[in-house]
């Protein structure tokens, strides 16, 4: 059996070809999304937003309603219960995303456990890749090229709300409204990712191809190509490595990113560990 | 008819819950004019320039710029901004070209795409403060001053007529330091109103025209000399004078040690 044989065998299989296909979309946006999540600073929130529209998905199940809608509602109800725990309580931020996103991904779960369903909603929580079908990718594929283009367009605004709001806001236009929008894009994104790896890994493709990158070049726009041809990589690396190796498909993805985020922290050659060395070994020999 | 006060603060009350951070704040500044801003950490420097540029709605009072409401100065790009080193991610990847652009965004269309006139701008404002041969390095790869240069090219590829720089000399070198208040002297001349928040004393005489002593409200405002008097500064840092002159001479070793 040659390599050839090994790459193009799983691809007999249509499951197969829907889930590559989905795993690529969603890991390409993902990833865009990600490069700013990480400059912001917004990791933490990615965590909570991913869980807290859990609720948001279910409901929307039962009542017929699109996924994204729910996990819309849902998002900004999760930020805005964080903002109103920090801002009325003696609580502290992160506290407050733990108590929010923790409470509200458990309602999901209840709601879950009451709801009779054919399809099993416990995908939504671990993935279920392999098991999309063709509606739901054509529902994944309508909502990442609404995050996409959203994105692309908007770069710029959102590039400088991550670095400097304050002058944003001086120069007219509404950091209120930019966060609004990256809030939006975020719940909108984690629907897209949670039928691939699931709700709890969906923070897995939302911050580390954005810090990889990050750690790879000093160019924003190199850091928006960077991360999603890496994101979509890893995914395709990760679901071949789960039909070989018979295993979990949503975890092999995020292992495979991980592992790529590992390289690059040690080997980058500007900002990684060991590429940061010979600089520094030249600096000191300099010195002396 | 005269021209309006470039900014006029009229009896300004901020509060955060507890604290009261201005209370009842009025000032005019005239156009054209470098006003240094002189207060000790809490005096409510910060949140005057967040009321100037419309960041903090006050409880009490009202702000123009140029006569006009903050919020139509903003639209018009009036106001630019310096912020402080320490309010700003360097390892961002961002270059200063990149920067600079920035101030442009508000004249762009909605995917803020660089027309020519834009690099334009932005060609000259790096020029005007010696960084064109900078303009593709990464933002934290420049040296303090060069920092703080970057970011008043931003305000003037914006043509901001009215420029806040917010502790604009710290973990800035002597030279850059006296590289910065030249160029800050002659954007005044140019008829821009410069507003420079600091505690760095000594760099005021040289840099400014005029000086507001700030601790919650105005304590004075005027000459620059005048501003220095020990009894103003007293008041000002809440010390007796004896510790001030100690704090003063220790600033200036510092600074003399520090990165040439």
């Amino acid at each position: 059996m040659t390599v050839l044989d090994l790459l193009l065998e799983p691809l007999q299989f249509d499951f197969m070809v829907r889930a590559l296909a989905t795993t690529v979309i969603a890991a390409i946006v993902c990833a865009l999304l990600s490069c700013w999540l990480v400059l912001v600073g917004w990791s933490l929130m990615g965590d909570a937003v991913s869980h807290a529209v859990l609720p948001g998905v279910v409901i929307a199940y039962v009542l017929g309603a699109p996924f994204a809608l729910g996990a819309l509602v849902f998002g900004f109800l999760a930020v805005a219960l964080i903002g109103a725990i920090r801002g009325t309580s003696r609580i502290k931020e992160d506290a407050a995303i733990g108590i929010v996103f923790t409470t509200l991904f458990a309602l999901g779960l209840v709601l879950i456990s009451v709801t009779p369903s054919h399809t099993d909603l416990n995908h939504i929580i671990f993935g279920n890749i392999l098991g999309v079908s063709d509606p739901d990718l054509v529902q994944i594929a309508v909502l990442a090229a609404i995050a996409f283009v959203i994105l692309v367009l908007k770069r710029r605004d959102l590039t400088l709300y991550a670095f400097d709001p304050l002058h944003a806001h001086a120069i007219g236009l509404s950091p209120r409204f930019l966060g609004a929008l990256l809030l939006g894009l975020l719940a909108l994104t984690a629907v897209v990712a949670l039928q691939v790896v699931g709700v709890i890994l969906v923070v897995a493709m939302l911050i580390i191809p954005g810090a990889t990158a990050h750690l790879l070049t000093d160019r924003f726009g190199r850091m928006l190509v960077i991360a999603p041809v890496l994101s979509a990589t890893c995914s395709v690396v990760g679901i071949y490595l789960s039909y070989w190796l018979d295993a979990a498909s949503g975890g092999l993805v995020v292992l495979v990113q991980g592992a790529a985020f590992l390289l690059a922290y040690l080997f980058s050659p500007r900002h990684g560990l060991l590429g940061k060395l010979p600089a520094a070994r030249r600096r000191t020999a300099v010195a002396n | 008819m005269t021209a309006p006060p470039a900014i006029e603060v009229a009896d300004v009350a901020v509060r955060y819950g507890e604290v009261l951070a201005l209370d009842g704040v009025s000032l005019s500044i005239a156009p054209g004019r470098v006003t240094g801003l002189v207060g000790m950490n809490g005096s409510g420097k910060s949140t005057l320039f967040k009321a100037i540029m419309g960041m903090v709605r006050p409880d009490r009072g009202h702000v123009l710029i140029d006569g006009a409401a903050p919020v139509a100065a903003r639209r018009r790009g009036l106001v630019g901004y310096v912020p402080q080193s320490e309010d700003v991610d360097w390892a961002f990847p961002v270059s200063v070209r990149d920067v600079v652009m920035m101030g442009r965004y508000g004249r762009q269309g909605l995917t803020r795409r660089a027309r020519p006139a834009d690099h334009v701008a932005v060609a000259d404002a790096l020029d005007r403060v010696e960084l064109t041969g900078y303009a593709e390095r990464q933002i934290g790869q420049l040296s303090g001053g060069q920092r703080k240069r970057a970011f008043v090219a931003r305000g003037i590829a914006q043509d901001a007529r009215i420029l806040l720089l917010d502790e604009p000399f710290a973990g800035v070198d002597k030279r850059s330091e006296a590289t910065i208040v030249r160029l800050l002297r002659e954007l005044a001349d140019d008829g821009r109103t410069v507003l420079v928040s600091t505690h760095d004393l000594h760099a005021l005489p040289r840099l400014a025209d005029e000086a507001v002593l700030l601790l919650h409200r105005v304590l004075f405002h005027g000459d620059v000399s005048e501003a220095l008097r020990p009894d103003h500064l007293a008041r000002a840092f809440g010390l007796d004078v004896l510790d001030l002159d100690l704090d003063r001479d220790q600033d200036q070793d510092l600074n003399r040690e520090g990165p040439a």
